[in-house]
Formats: structure tokens, sequence, C-alpha cells
């Protein structure tokens, strides 16, 4: 592995920071003050194709590496996690199953859509009695000659009020367990389905997380998404790759205060001289500076392995279980530094505290990362 | 219609250090960006080139590292990209790259030129200008709009200090380009995956339609005699509010620098 950034990435890397600094950052405060999903900035990043990143040529992307792919969403998430976790759950749970599971005719169908931005993507998973334990699946699907018919409710769904295509797992067959899930493609406007109550949240206050309701929704037979009693493999194989893309908006998160703290620190003086210059701030700030470069180690490799199609499970899960944890400590820390000012809204750190949290708990949380660790060690 | 567009790469500050003993810049451990007005003056031709339809194409003439700001250009949306590369051109003033740049131009089909203003570390803005010269053709300075006609003629606008000119140029002319009128597009995803795949064409000396002697150091009538940095007065903040809100500002200002 080169540990450097190739060429390519470098001059992606010079494009996306200054699109993250110029058409991003200013508009993070008040995206989360008023709870505002930043539709202007996902179609400014549709006509650059930030939102087809890695999808082939063929369908309508614009045929970069995963590695790019997490790169944006580090870069966006270090001035604003919100318009990182849209582009995340856009790109890992939508297009990414639609890529790998999809029939040709599937993939025409949605992709170069989605890939372009003009379609926005989701994932619904979650449901109220299935969460951290996701084979408790309680939406039915049930086989109706040229359609299934689906009923349930899931909650939590990212990007729902605004997505326009969705990944939705449902029971096609009760009595085989996790073998009875199946997977489906759902357009927003199918017959049955709605959208139902926003979440009042702590963090990423932006991305618009909501109920999907299915009333007797009718779903073409030709939009199950992989085989039959195949969606809980499908699932647990698209959070493998959205792990990584979470665990980049994490380390978007920590490397952004990081930025502020250390702009912060020299600037601040107390006892007469800058806060930077005692030797506590030195030392926190050293170490937490070698954690985020750990985090985007693991999270590089991560994505090296998939760019390379190598295993890359429990690479993924110790990516987002380090990076997350790190965006906390890092964060909390970063408000300590900036004293009472930091824990005003006058300073950004306190948003990226309370936005670090969501990394340690959706996309499985740090304990489900633990037992996926644990399953590759001891298995 | 064909454009060419001159660009140069040059170090991304306004606090240029300077060899003492040499009197030339140093730009070891200082980021290359490709120069403001030229990023300009870029933006301008991928627009006619979205309006009209053309081929656009960027030259420089620097180092080989210079090659990174016609990969910038190329994610742009540039057609094709030309680097003129030669020891022959080392030591170049205002005159010998112009004259290098021309001679590179002569080779070449085009209907309009276009350079920025002024680079940020040379500051002479004299290149664009000294090129019209060397190519006989019309050339106007400081363009903040310029569209073209059915005729092949250009309207173009250019700022003054105090008024705005509008002028019609008779076919093929240069254009020197203010950046503050033109806000340059970002690279495009796809453009970038591509970029490293296209060829950027590498020009020796002895491609280009010139004299030898006139270029690089023996081509250079200038000698600098001093150069020293300018002191920079911060650039300052505009905000166009009313006076409560300006008010809030300047108290939010004080604050940030813990003043108050
Ligand atoms: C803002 C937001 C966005 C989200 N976006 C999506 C989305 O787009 N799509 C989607 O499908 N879901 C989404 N989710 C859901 C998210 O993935 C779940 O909330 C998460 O998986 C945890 O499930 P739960 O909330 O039911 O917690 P629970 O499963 O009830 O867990 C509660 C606590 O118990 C712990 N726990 C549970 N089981 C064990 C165990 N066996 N051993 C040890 N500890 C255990 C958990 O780690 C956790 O700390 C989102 C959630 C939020 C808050
Ligand atoms: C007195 C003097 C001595 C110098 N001596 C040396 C030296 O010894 N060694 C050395 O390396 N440099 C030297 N330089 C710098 C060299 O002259 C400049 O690189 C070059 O002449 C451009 O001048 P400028 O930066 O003032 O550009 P300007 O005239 O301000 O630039 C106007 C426009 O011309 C175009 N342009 C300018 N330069 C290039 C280029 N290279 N390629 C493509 N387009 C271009 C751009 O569109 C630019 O916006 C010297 C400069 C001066 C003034």
């Amino acid at each position: 592995m080169d540990f450097s950034y190739s060429k390519t990435e470098e001059l992606f890397l010079q494009m996306i920071r200054s699109f993250a600094e110029n058409e991003v950052k200013p508009l993070a405060a008040e995206v989360d003050e008023t709870e505002r999903f930043p539709m202007e900035t996902v179609k400014k990043m549709a006509k650059l194709g930030l939102m087809g990143i890695p999808v082939p040529r063929q369908y309508g992307g614009a045929g970069g590496s995963v590695q790019m792919y997490i790169m944006a969403v580090e870069e966006l998430s270090r001035v604003c996690a919100t318009t990182g976790v849209i582009l995340s759950a856009h790109t890992s749970l939508c297009m990414a199953p639609i890529l790998e599971n999809g029939t040709e005719e599937q993939k025409m169908k949605y992709l170069p859509k989605l890939a372009s931005g003009g379609w926005i993507g989701a994932f619904g998973l979650t449901e109220p009695n299935a969460g951290t334990d996701a084979a408790m699946q309680q939406t039915m699907a049930v086989d109706a000659g040229d359609k299934y018919i689906l009923n349930g409710t899931k909650i939590f769904i990212t990007n729902a009020a605004y997505a326009d295509v969705f990944i939705v797992m449902a029971m096609t067959d009760k009595s085989k367990g996790t073998k009875g899930i199946s997977a489906f493609i759902v357009e927003k406007g199918f017959k049955g389905f709605s959208i139902g109550k926003k979440e009042l949240k702590m963090g990423i206050r932006g991305s618009a997380t909501c109920e999907l309701i299915f009333e007797n929704c009718e779903v073409p037979k030709e939009n199950l998404l992989g085989p039959l009693g195949k969606g809980f493999n499908i699932a647990m194989k698209t959070l493998d790759g959205g792990r990584i893309g979470i665990a980049s908006q994490a380390l978007g998160i920590a490397q952004g205060a990081m930025d502020e703290t250390v702009k912060y620190t020299k600037e601040r003086k107390q006892f007469g001289k800058a806060i930077a210059q005692f030797q506590n701030t030195q030392f926190q700030m050293a170490d937490l500076k070698t954690k985020v470069e750990a985090a985007r180690l693991l999270v590089r490799s991560a994505a090296w392995k998939k760019d390379k199609g190598l295993p890359y499970s429990a690479d993924a899960a110790m990516a987002k279980l380090f990076a997350a944890e790190t965006a906390m400590e890092v964060t909390t820390k970063a408000v300590q530094f900036h004293g009472g000012y930091g824990y005003t809204r006058e300073y950004p750190v306190e948003r990226m505290m309370r936005d670090a949290k969501i990394t340690e708990i959706y996309e499985g949380t740090s304990e489900v990362q633990r037992m996926v660790i644990a399953g590759h060690l001891f298995k | 219609m064909n454009i060419i567009v001159c660009i140069k790469q040059v170090p991304d500050t306004t606090e240029i250090k300077i060899d003492p003993v040499k009197n030339t810049l140093i730009r070891e451990g200082v980021p290359s960006i490709m120069n403001p007005d030229d990023k300009g003056g870029l933006e301008l031709a991928l627009q006619m080139k979205d309006k009209y339809g053309a081929n656009v194409t960027v030259i420089t003439m620097g180092p080989p590292q210079a090659d990174l700001i016609l990969r910038e250009a190329f994610a742009m949306g540039v057609d094709r990209a030309i680097l003129l590369s030669d020891r022959k051109f080392a030591g170049a003033d205002t005159l010998a790259t112009s004259y290098a740049l021309a001679g590179a131009i002569k080779t070449l089909d085009y209907d309009l030129i276009i350079a920025g203003r002024q680079a940020i570390d040379g500051d002479t803005a004299q290149v664009g200008p000294e090129m019209a010269e060397h190519l006989g053709l019309p050339q106007v300075s400081y363009v903040i709009d310029a569209e073209r006609e059915k005729n092949g003629n250009f309207i173009v606008k250019k700022e003054n200090e105090d008024s705005v000119q509008t002028l019609e140029v008779e076919g093929k002319c240069v254009l020197t380009v203010l950046a503050s009128a033109f806000e340059a597009r970002y690279m495009t995803v796809a453009g970038i995956v591509d970029a490293y795949d296209k060829e950027v064409e590498v020009w020796g000396a002895d491609k280009l339609d010139v004299d030898e002697n006139k270029l690089g150091l023996k081509g250079s009538p200038t000698k600098v005699w001093q150069s020293f940095p300018k002191q920079l007065k911060a650039p300052g903040e505009v905000f166009e509010v009313s006076e409560e809100e300006a008010v809030e500002i300047i108290v939010k200002k004080l604050k940030e620098k813990h003043l108050i």
C-alpha cells in the first residue's frame, strides 16, 4: 500500500476542499440551527459529479474510487457533518447495494438518476423493534402475483424526506428467520408508501431523519433486489461498506474540531500567553492528533481493500469504531479547550461535539463494531 | 472557434520570500496554484465554449511541475494542454516569456487568445500585452466580459479605474482578464478521474517559431536591481449592511479577537 495520495487524489482533494470551504462551511451553522436539509448544496454537488463518485461511467457515475468517495465524506464532514452523511447514505446505502446486487435493468433504471444527483437515495432497515437486533424485522412483504405488498414501519431513516429511491428490507418468509428477509427497491411515489414523522435530533440536524410507512404498499416484482431471502445478507454487506463512509464522517468531524482548536488556542490568551503555549494543551493535542492520523490510516486502508476487491468487513468495523470514538474524544476536548466560548453557538465546536455522537450509534453502534471485530477474531 | 489561454503556475502566498543573494523568488515549500487571473481567463474561455462551442487549449511556460495546473485545466474542461519546458527558457524576463509564448501560439490555429491581467508573483501585467505585440494583434486589458459576434468580432467590456468601457474588436485579439469578473468553476469529479489519462504535450524550444537567441536569460534585457517584500496591509472585509447589523458584526469581530 502506498500511504501518499495519488496524483488524482491530490487533485480531487484540492477541489473538494475548496468546495467544502466555499460552498458548505458558510451554511453549516444555519443548517444546524434551523434543522434544514441543504438542498442547494446537494444540487451543487450533483453538478460536479459528487453524488456518483464511485459509480462506473456506464451507469452515469464519475468512475472514481471508493477512496475518493470517502475523501469527499471526510472533507465535507470537516465543515458540516450533515452534508457528509447525506452523501454517505446516498452513496453507500442506496447506490452501492443496487450496484452490487442489482440486475442490469435495475442498474440502468436507477443508477444514472442517482449518480447524477437528480435523485437522492436512502436505506430502510431499522424498525421500532429491530435496531441492533436487525433480524427482528416486522415489515412484511407478501407475494401478490406481479407485485409484493409491503406493510410495516421503518424508523430513523436518513435522507427520507428528500429521497426518491429507498432500499427497504422486509420479511418475505417469517418461518425462515434471517433467510426470510428480502431487499426491495422502493420509489417515492409507490402506492401505499409515505414518509412519517421527522425526528428532532441532537446532531446532524439538517439530515432529514424520518419514519417510512408502508400501508399495503405495492412494489413491482422486478423491484426485488438480489435473490429472494437474501435481504439480510445484502443489508449486512451494505452496512460493511457504509461503515467506511461513517468512519470518514467521524474522521472529518474530528479533523474539523482539531482545525478549530489549533486556531483558537493560538489566538486566545490567558496568563499573558496563548493557551496553545501551555504544555497541557500541547500534550493533549499531540495525543489527539496521533489518534486522528491513526483513524485516517484505518479508514484509508479499509477503503483501499474495498477498491481492491479484498474482504474488508472487519477493517470497516475497526475504522468506524476507532474513528467514531476519536471524533467523540476530540470534539469533547475541543469544547474544553475553547472554555465557555466553546459551549456557545458562537463557535462551531459545540455543534461538532453533538454531531460526533451519532457516529458511535448509526450503521451499527460501537458495541456492534466490537461484535463484528470479535466475530472475525474468534471465528 | 479555437481559444488559447495562457496560464501560469504561481506560489500560493501573498507573502513572497526573496533570495537575498540572487534576488529571485524562493519557491520551495510554498504550494503552487494556477494564477487567479488566469483561472478567471480560463473560466471566460470555458463559458464561451459552453455558449458558442469552442476548442480550448491552455499553454504554460514553466518547469515540469507546472504539469499540475494543466491537469487542473483538463479537469475544468479544456481540450488540449501544452507545457513549454526547456532549459533554454530559463531566466526569462517578461519579454522573453511573452516571446516564447507567442512563438508557440504562432504554430497553432486560433481565433482568440486569453491571458490573465497579472501574475501574483511577478506582478508586472506585461506578458499579455507584450504577447499581443509579438503577434501583431489588437489587445484589450482588464477585461470583465467578452462576447463573440456572428461576424467573428468580439464585444469586450474593460474595467477602468472609475468606468467600464465597451469595445468592439475586429477578429483575432488578445484579452487580459480580471479574476474578480469570472468566478471560476470547480473541477468535476469525472474530469479529475480522467485528467491524468490525457496527454500534456511538452514542447521544447525547437517546436516554437522563434529565434533562440531571444529566449531565456539571453533574451532578457531586464536585470533585477533589488527585490523586497511589499509591506501588506490586511485586506479588510466589506459588509454592506444596516447600521444595527454593522454594530453586531463589529462587536462579534471584537469578541472573536477577545478585545472586549
Ligand atoms: C440520526 C440517525 C440516523 C439513522 N439512519 C438510519 C438509516 O438511514 N437507515 C437505517 O436503517 N437505520 C438508521 N438509523 C438507525 C440506527 O442504525 C440504529 O439506531 C442503531 O442501529 C441502534 O439501534 P437502536 O436505536 O434500536 O438501539 P438498540 O438496539 O435498542 O440499542 C441500545 C443500546 O444497547 C446496546 N446493545 C444492543 N444489543 C446489544 C448487545 N447484544 N450487546 C451489547 N450491547 C447491545 C446498543 O449498542 C446500544 O448502546 C439511524 C439512527 C439515527 C439516530
Ligand atoms: C525583472 C524580472 C526578472 C525576472 N527574472 C526571472 C528569473 O531570473 N528566473 C525566473 O524564473 N523568473 C524570472 N522572472 C519572472 C518571469 O519574468 C515571469 O515568470 C514571467 O515573465 C511572467 O511575468 P509576470 O509574472 O509579471 O506575469 P504577468 O505579466 O503579470 O502575467 C500576465 C499574464 O501572462 C500570462 N503568463 C505569464 N507568464 C506565463 C507563463 N510562464 N506561462 C503562461 N502564461 C504566462 C498569464 O496569463 C498571466 O496572467 C523575472 C521577472 C521580472 C519582472
